[in-house]
């Protein structure tokens, strides 16, 4: 069973999002990343750069496959965890925590709105 | 629909995640592949091969049938031992890759790729259709009724006997299964039925593998995974027996190996015996092995922290004149931490210590052609 914590908003693509006043937070789930299983690899959006929601903005890559992680909101990358790219198995152990992948700065904050509830992904991902 | 092994449900209660591989539903990996990738370098593991194919050719006319299909010279296998070698078309292509064992005199057992099954026996049948002495060639593809592991790791060794006790009954005689050589397999009875095992593998580590009837090979996963546990056994699946194979450059069908491409391009010339005398495919291999081949396949390291390089991904020259080949295989290597892989290029860039470069989404990122195996034990 996967940890889906309640405070934070989902994506149907598995990436999570805190959202703190016009700022979001964005990793990938529990679920995500033991489906993934061992992470090697994590490529980031450089900072300041545009993203629409449902863009392939960065890549998470395990042994067996490269994955596409899409922004689940619209913005500016303000910020990219330097972290998990040194180390990515923190996608594995912290996927909520030391795992985050960039910060974004909202353009659309009603998309926030569009997104899962925690109980809605857990109905999506059966947890 | 896909096949299944007979230790399907096994996986299933063990948690194994189940993957299509070749037309079948395999193991990809039980717990991590990284964990069962170090668990077989430093102690043991047990991988399900009953997908693999089976083949038997017996009778007077089977040493001559298989020294004009296959590449290796059978001739030098005696009663008991087993030899790598490949079966190739006309044209020098790869039809399969395999493993022949003489069990005894005048039978000999092909263990094919799972993928390759149903071309392999009709090109078997095709051939010895043609073949002059074919009335005293007996063919059998015992596949269905065949269940298969692979026992690998250096603590094996310490507990193979506990779950075949000796002495063989066939093949190479000796008092226990810890007693074969490398190649070398004999018969051992199995609560009274008849179990092969072989010293052989395909992770760079000792190993055994055992061929049973498919009814038994449940009970032998089961006995060997319960003797196995106080030396640190685990299953293991098909993402671990991947990355271990690539570490040490062994070919994967579908990847190095293809019916458009010779043993001599991929670097396994070694099996193939020009010195026997004619078979199938010898002319242009003779040729290629005395002129040289415009493409090889080589092995590289990245040398600098990237993505893993992956199949397809063009290679180009350092130089940066344009793609000199492509990626056929690539991993994270668990060994060493770092991305590695096998493509084919240019037969002037195969030389090791040629800076080339990977592309990765767009982007080139450096690597070396490093010599085979790039991961060696140490000792």
């Amino acid at each position: 069973m996967s940890n889906i914590p309640s405070d934070l908003k989902y994506a149907k693509s598995h990436e999570w999002v805190r959202v703190d006043r016009d700022t979001a937070t964005i990793g990938i789930t529990d679920h995500a990343q033991h489906e993934l299983t061992d992470v090697v690899f994590v490529e980031l959006p450089e900072v300041n750069r545009q993203v629409k929601a449902g863009d392939a903005c960065a890549v998470v890559e395990s042994v067996k496959t490269a994955s596409d992680i899409y922004s689940p909101v619209s913005g500016q990358i303000v910020e990219v965890n330097k972290a998990v790219v040194d180390n990515p198995a923190l996608v594995n152990t912290e996927p909520y925590g030391g795992g985050w992948f960039y910060k974004i700065k909202l353009s659309q904050a009603g998309e926030v709105n569009s997104l899962l509830s925690p109980e809605q992904y857990k109905g999506q991902v059966g947890g | 629909m896909l096949k299944r092994t007979p230790l399907f449900e096994l996986h299933q209660k063990l948690g194994g995640r189940l993957v299509e591989f070749g037309g079948w539903e395999m193991p990809v990996q039980y717990t991590s592949i990284m964990d069962e990738h170090q668990v077989v370098r430093k102690a043991a593991g047990i991988f399900d091969i009953s997908h693999m194919g089976e083949v038997l050719v017996s009778g007077e006319g089977a040493e001559g049938f298989l020294n004009h299909v296959l590449t290796n010279d059978i001739r030098k296998l005696a009663a008991g031992q087993g030899q790598y070698t490949l079966m190739c078309n006309e044209r020098g292509g790869v039809i399969d890759d395999l493993y022949a064992y003489r069990l005894a005199p005048a039978e000999y057992l092909l263990i094919i790729n799972a993928s390759r099954i149903d071309d392999d026996v009709a090109w078997l049948q095709k051939q010895l259709a043609a073949f002059p002495k074919r009335d005293s060639v007996k063919l059998q593809n015992t596949s269905d009724e065949t269940g298969a592991v692979a026992l690998q790791g250096p603590r094996v060794v310490e507990f193979i006997d506990q779950c075949f006790p000796g002495p063989a009954v066939g093949g190479t005689d000796v008092a226990r299964v810890s007693e074969l050589k490398k190649n070398e397999i004999a018969r051992f009875d199995f609560g009274g039925k008849p179990v092969w095992v072989s010293r052989t593998g395909y992770t760079g580590e000792d190993g055994f593998e055992v061929v049973s009837p498919a009814d038994v090979i449940g009970a032998v996963w089961s006995k060997v995974l319960t003797i196995g546990h106080q030396y640190c056994l685990q299953p293991a699946g098909l993402g671990a027996r991947d990355t271990l194979r690539t570490e040490v450059c062994y070919p994967l069908y579908g990847h190095e190996l293809d019916e458009q491409t010779t043993p001599i391009e991929a670097g396994v010339g070694f099996f193939v015996a020009l010195d026997k005398g004619e078979f199938i495919g010898r002319n242009v291999l003779a040729e290629q092995k005395a002129n040289g081949t415009g493409k090889k396949c080589v092995a590289f390291k990245m040398t600098d922290k990237s993505a893993p390089p992956r199949p397809h991904y063009p290679i180009w020259s350092a130089s940066g004149t344009g793609p000199i080949g492509e990626v056929v295989s690539g991993t994270q290597s668990p060994s060493l931490g770092i991305g590695i892989g096998m493509g084919y290029v240019k037969s002037e860039f195969a030389k090791a210590q040629t800076p080339i470069e990977i592309e990765i989404r767009g982007r080139r990122a450096p690597a070396v052609v490093v010599p085979k195996p790039i991961y060696r034990k140490a000792g």
